[in-house]
């Protein structure tokens, strides 16, 4: 291997551990909902306080329990989806390629630094 | 020109292989798409061996089997994008750089990846998958120079007089 090589390789690791590291902190805020979008479309959001099971129209079935959600049920061939870690409090993503059903950590408090102050979920 | 067929048709042969040994290696890390890449060592040494014409004959050959064998559409869609970026990459550099096999392999590695990871993303319209990025760039990188040094390895041991 010759050194313009090596340089070559290295770029793409620190260039992989800078993308990774803004990803890290990005993903720092905390998330109290999650996002489905089917075909780039908006599904709905849901709280993930709130226990439920979701059917995302006839393909999908997620479910939210414990503040986490994992994919339950899946039409499409591989089953990735249902593999995929959960979507909890960290954010992250669910994503099931044939399907085009991507689920995503949100935090619907727009723009609020303030990660330790609680968050009022509902008014009665 | 026969000797040249049989060569191509063998060579196709072996990618179907190493992608069928492939898919019985279930997925890693939870990552969908993170694999050795195995068949790129006959794209790799055709390319080497031949030019982009004929590597491209192979690898979508492969593609179009192992899709119809044990994927589905999408995955035909999603490989012929990254085989056609990864080839592209790989081509120019064979004729422009000073770059080893190891090197192009891993550049044909990362950007296979790349390639595959931006149909899924127009596929979803979500960009929200470039989370994977920095794990499909590290897993490229490693792939590659596997391979690479693999391919390198058999061009020295088949001296073949094509």
């Amino acid at each position: 291997m010759k050194k313009k090589e090596v340089i070559f390789i290295a770029g793409i690791l620190v260039l992989a551990g800078i993308l990774w590291l803004g990803f890290q902190i990005a993903g720092k805020r905390s998330h109290n909902t999650i996002r489905i979008t089917v075909d780039g479309k908006e599904f709905g959001t849901y709280s993930l306080s709130q226990d439920q099971v979701i059917h995302i129209g006839d393909t999908n079935v997620c479910e939210i329990k414990d503040g986490k959600v994992t994919m339950t049920e899946a039409t499409c061939p591989d089953h990735y989806c249902m593999k995929q870690k959960a979507v909890d409090e960290h954010g992250g993503s669910i994503i099931c390629l044939p399907n085009k059903v991507v689920i995503e950590g949100e935090n619907t408090a727009e723009d609020s630094d303030s990660e330790s102050s609680p968050k009022i979920d509902a008014v009665t | 020109m026969k000797r040249k067929t049989a060569y191509l048709g063998l060579f196709s042969a072996v990618a179907i292989i190493f992608g069928y040994v492939e898919s019985l290696i279930p997925v890693f890390a939870g990552i969908p798409g993170i694999k050795l890449g195995l068949a790129n060592l006959a794209v790799l040494f055709i390319l080497d061996r031949y030019s982009l014409r004929e590597a491209a004959l192979v690898s979508v050959v492969r593609i179009l089997v192992i899709g119809f064998m044990f994927g589905n559409l999408f995955s035909i869609l999603y490989s012929l994008a990254g085989a056609a970026l990864s080839l592209t990459v790989m081509d120019v550099l064979k004729k422009h750089s000073d770059f080893s096999l190891i090197g192009i392999s891993v550049a044909g590695g990362v950007t296979h990846n790349i390639g595959q990871l931006m149909v899924a993303m127009i596929v979803v319209s979500n960009t929200s998958l470039m989370v994977y990025a920095p794990a499909l760039l590290v897993a490229g990188v490693l792939a590659g120079v596997l391979i690479g040094i693999l391919t390198k390895d058999v061009v020295g041991r088949l001296p073949l007089n094509l």
